[in-house]
C-alpha cells in the first residue's frame, strides 16, 4: 500500500451532508472486476450532465478544484453501502484526505486500506476549513499525519485524532494481511479451541 | 463489574488476540461472498500465492448483477455483468467455497440464501462485502458488512482486525398496531436517530413489539441497523430463532444441536449491563411510515405532509431543498396525493415469505392500476417456490404483477431492472438515495403491504384503508 505522510494540497469544499456511496461511485460503475480507473467515474452523476459532458456547477469540475487533493464535506460522509469502489475512485481521482464530522463506519475503514485518511473533525473545525477550502487554488491545505494536525492556508492548526494502529500502518504504508498472517499461531490455537467449546460452527 | 451485552459476550468469544491499544483480531465464524465486491480480493490472492484460510466457513452465492426474468438460462447479456458472475463461479471452484449458482434452486440474496440454508446461527461472527449483512443480526450473530480489502483479509486469515463498537440499546415496547410491521419498526427508528445516529456503536433491539416480530421481520429490522449507522443490528436469539434454526441444512443436528441449544440460551444481554446509547419507541406510537426524500431518513407517516426545508437544521436544510427538488416534490403535499410508477416488491429487506404474504393478502381479488409497472422479485429460488405452493404467486400474477426469478434486482438496479429518470416507484427495499434504483428514478420506501396497496390504488395509500374490516362480534 502507498504510504501517506504528509500532504499539502487543494481543498475542496463539499458542505452536503449524508453524502453516501451511491453519490460516490454509482453502481454501473461496480461491474469492474479491477480496483483502478474509477477516478474518471467518481461522483459521476453530480459531475456529468445527461449528455456526458461535464457539469459546471459541481466543484470538482471547476478550475480551482480539479487538481484536488483533500475534500473538506458535510456530516455522515460515506454512508450506505460497503463498495471499496468509493474510496478507489476518490483516490483514482486524486483524494488524499476527507475531513468531516462524521463518517461511515464501513467507509471510514475502506479508506486506511487504500492509503487514505479520514479525518473526523468538531463541526466549528469544519466550518473553518470548509471556508478555507472555499478560497480556491491558493489556499492550500496542509495534512501532517505524524504530528495530526491539519493547517489551513492561512496558517492556523488543528490536531486530530486517529487510531494508532491505523496511523502505523499508513505511515508505513503496511498491507496488513501480511501483519496477521504473521499471527497465524494463535489463529490456529483460537481454532482448535472453538473446535472443543463450540464444535457445531 | 456491570454485567455483560449480547454484543459483549460474542465479540469476547471471538477475540483471537488484544493489542495493548484495545485493537483486536476477531475470528469470522461465516464469510459470505457475491459477485461485486469479491474479484479483487480473489485477484489479491492469487497475486500473492495466498488460499483461503476456511473455504468451508465461506458461501459464495451472485446475486447482484443476475438478470431476474423468466429466460435468464439464456446467459447474462450485459458483458461486464456477465463477466463479473463468471469470475465469482470461477473464483468459488477454484478456491473450493460452498457455491450456489445461479442455476441452483437455492440461490437469491446472499443474505436471505444464509439464513435459509442454516449458515447463519445464533452466536456466530458473520461478515460479507456488503453493508446489509446486518440482516444475520436478526440471530443474535454479529453481522456486518466489510470493504473489498477486508474481504481479502478474511479469506486468507479467517480474522479481521476490529476495534470494538460502543453498546446501544434501541427498545420497541408494547405491541404494533394493525397494518404495522417490521419495516415500520426499522424505518421509524432511523427517522428518530438519523442515519447517522447509530454510528460508533452496535445495536441490540429489544423489548416487547421485538420479541413478538418472526424470524422474517427481525431480519428486516436488523438489515437496515446499516442505514442507522451502525455498525451491526442485534436481537437476542429466543425459541422463535431456535424453532427457525432447527432442521436447516446447514444447522447443527442431534446431540450437537442440543450443545449449541445450552450456548445460545446464554447469548442475551444481562440486566446490569451498561449502555452508552438508549433510545425508547413505544410501538403503539409507530404508523405505517414511508420515506419523502432521498435518505432513509426522511420517513414519515403516511397521514403525513412532505415536509418544508426550513422545518429542519443545519446542513439538513440544504440536503432536503436538493432532495425536494430531485423528488419532484413539493412542501406541504399530502403523502397520499404522490402519484407512483412502479412497484417493488423484494430484496435483502423485504423479499422472504413473510413479505410475500403481506403483499398478497392486500392483494388477494384486486388488479393494480392501470399503467402500473408492478414486479415482485422473491429474496430466494426456494422463497419463490413456497410461493408459489401456497398461491401467493397466483395472486401476485392475478393482480398484474410480474413474478420473478430471485437477486437483487431493482433495490440497486445493477442488473436490467431499474427506473427511467423521473419514474416513480413504491418500494420494499432499503435505500432511496439519488439514482439508487436508476439514474433520476425516485424512491419511496416502504413495507411489503404499503407497496401493494400504493399498486392498487395508484398513490402513495395508507395500507390501513385497505385492510378487510374486521369481522363484527
Amino acid at each position: 500500500m502507498e504510504k501517506f505522510e504528509k500532504l499539502t494540497g487543494i481543498a475542496a469544499p463539499m458542505p452536503l451532508v449524508n453524502i453516501d456511496t451511491d453519490m460516490i461511485i454509482p453502481k454501473q460503475f461496480l461491474k469492474t472486476i479491477k480496483r483502478s480507473g474509477l477516478g474518471v467515474h467518481a461522483f459521476d452523476e453530480m459531475r456529468y450532465l445527461d449528455d456526458g459532458s461535464e457539469n459546471p456547477e459541481f466543484v470538482l469540475n471547476q478550475p480551482a478544484y480539479r487538481e484536488a487533493s483533500v475534500i473538506v464535506a458535510g456530516d455522515n460522509f460515506g454512508c450506505g453501502s460497503s463498495r471499496e469502489h468509493a474510496p478507489w475512485a476518490l483516490a483514482d481521482f486524486g483524494i488524499k484526505v476527507v475531513i468531516s464530522t462524521s463518517f461511515a463506519d464501513i467507509f471510514y475503514n475502506n479508506c486506511f486500506k487504500n492509503g487514505m485518511l479520514p479525518i473526523v473533525m468538531p463541526q466549528d473545525v469544519v466550518d473553518v476549513l470548509m471556508k478555507d477550502a472555499e478560497k480556491g487554488a491558493n489556499a492550500r491545505m496542509t495534512v501532517d499525519l505524524e504530528n495530526q494536525v491539519v493547517t489551513t492556508s492561512d496558517g492556523e492548526e488543528f490536531a486530530f485524532e486517529v487510531d494508532p494502529f491505523r496511523k502505523h500502518c499508513l505511515l508505513e504504508g503496511l498491507d496488513d494481511i501480511g501483519l496477521t498472517m504473521e499471527k497465524a499461531g494463535a489463529i490456529d490455537t483460537f481454532e482448535s479451541a472453538a473446535a472443543q467449546s463450540r464444535p457445531w460452527v | 463489574m456491570s454485567g455483560k451485552t449480547l454484543y459483549d459476550k460474542i465479540w469476547d468469544a471471538h477475540v483471537v488476540q488484544q493489542d495493548a491499544d484495545g485493537t483486536c483480531l476477531l475470528y469470522i465464524d461465516r464469510h459470505l461472498v457475491h459477485e461485486v465486491t469479491s474479484p479483487q480480493a480473489f485477484e489479491g490472492l492469487r497475486m500473492t500465492g495466498r488460499s483461503v484460510r476456511a473455504p468451508q466457513r465461506t458461501i459464495a452465492v451472485p446475486d447482484h448483477n443476475v438478470p431476474t426474468t423468466l429466460d435468464r438460462e439464456g446467459g447474462i447479456e450485459n458483458e461486464e455483468s456477465r463477466i463479473q458472475v463468471e469470475a465469482l463461479d470461477k473464483n468459488a471452484r477454484e478456491f473450493g467455497v460452498n457455491y450456489y449458482p445461479v442455476s441452483d434452486v437455492r440461490q437469491g440474496i446472499v443474505h436471505i440464501v444464509g439464513p435459509e440454508q442454516g449458515w447463519t446461527l445464533p452466536g456466530m461472527t458473520v461478515v460479507c462485502g456488503d453493508s446489509h449483512t446486518a440482516t444475520h443480526g436478526a440471530f443474535g450473530a454479529l453481522a456486518h458488512g466489510i470493504g473489498t480489502s477486508e474481504v481479502e483479509h478474511v479469506l486468507a486469515t479467517q480474522t479481521l482486525i476490529q476495534s470494538k463498537s460502543k453498546n446501544m440499546k434501541v427498545e420497541i415496547t408494547g405491541q404494533l398496531a394493525p397494518g404495522v410491521t417490521a419495516k415500520d419498526i426499522t424505518l421509524s427508528v432511523i427517522g428518530h436517530t438519523g442515519t447517522g445516529g447509530g454510528t460508533g456503536y452496535v445495536i441490540e433491539y429489544c423489548g416487547e413489539a421485538i420479541r413478538s416480530l418472526s424470524m422474517e421481520g427481525r431480519m428486516t429490522v436488523c438489515n437496515m441497523a446499516i442505514e442507522g449507522g451502525a455498525r451491526a443490528g442485534l436481537i437476542a436469539p429466543d425459541e422463535t430463532t431456535f424453532d427457525y434454526v432447527k432442521g436447516r441444512p446447514h444447522a447443527p443436528k442431534g446431540a450437537q444441536f442440543e450443545a449449541a441449544l445450552a450456548w445460545w440460551k446464554t447469548l442475551y444481554s444481562d440486566d446490569d449491563a451498561h449502555w452508552d446509547k438508549v433510545v425508547t419507541i413505544k410501538g403503539e406510537d409507530i404508523a405505517p411510515v414511508v420515506t419523502w426524500g432521498t435518505s432513509p431518513e426522511d420517513v414519515l407517516a403516511i397521514t403525513d405532509v412532505v415536509p418544508a426545508p426550513e422545518s429542519f437544521t443545519g446542513g439538513k436544510v440544504e440536503a432536503a431543498k436538493r432532495a425536494l427538488s430531485y423528488m419532484g416534490l413539493e412542501a406541504g403535499q399530502k403523502l397520499t396525493d404522490i402519484k407512483i410508477d412502479t412497484v417493488f416488491i423484494g430484496s435483502c429487506t423485504n423479499g422472504r415469505i413473510e413479505d410475500l404474504r403481506a403483499a398478497a393478502e392486500i392483494l388477494k381479488g384486486k388488479k393494480i392500476k392501470d399503467g402500473m409497472r408492478a414486479m415482485v422479485v422473491p429474496g430466494s429460488g426456494l422463497v419463490r417456490a413456497q410461493a408459489e405452493e401456497e398461491g401467493l404467486a397466483q395472486i401476485f400474477i392475478d393482480a398484474g404483477f410480474e413474478w420473478r426469478l430471485a437477486g437483487c434486482s431493482m433495490c440497486l438496479a445493477m442488473n436490467p431492472d431499474q427506473l427511467a429518470p423521473g419514474e416513480r416507484c413504491a418500494a420494499t427495499s432499503n435505500r432511496n438515495f439519488e439514482g439508487r434504483q436508476g439514474k433520476g428514478g425516485r424512491t419511496h420506501l416502504m413495507s411489503p403491504a404499503m407497496a401493494a396497496a400504493a399498486a392498487v390504488t395508484g398513490h402513495l395509500t395508507d395500507v390501513r384503508d385497505l385492510m378487510a374490516a374486521p369481522a363484527e362480534a
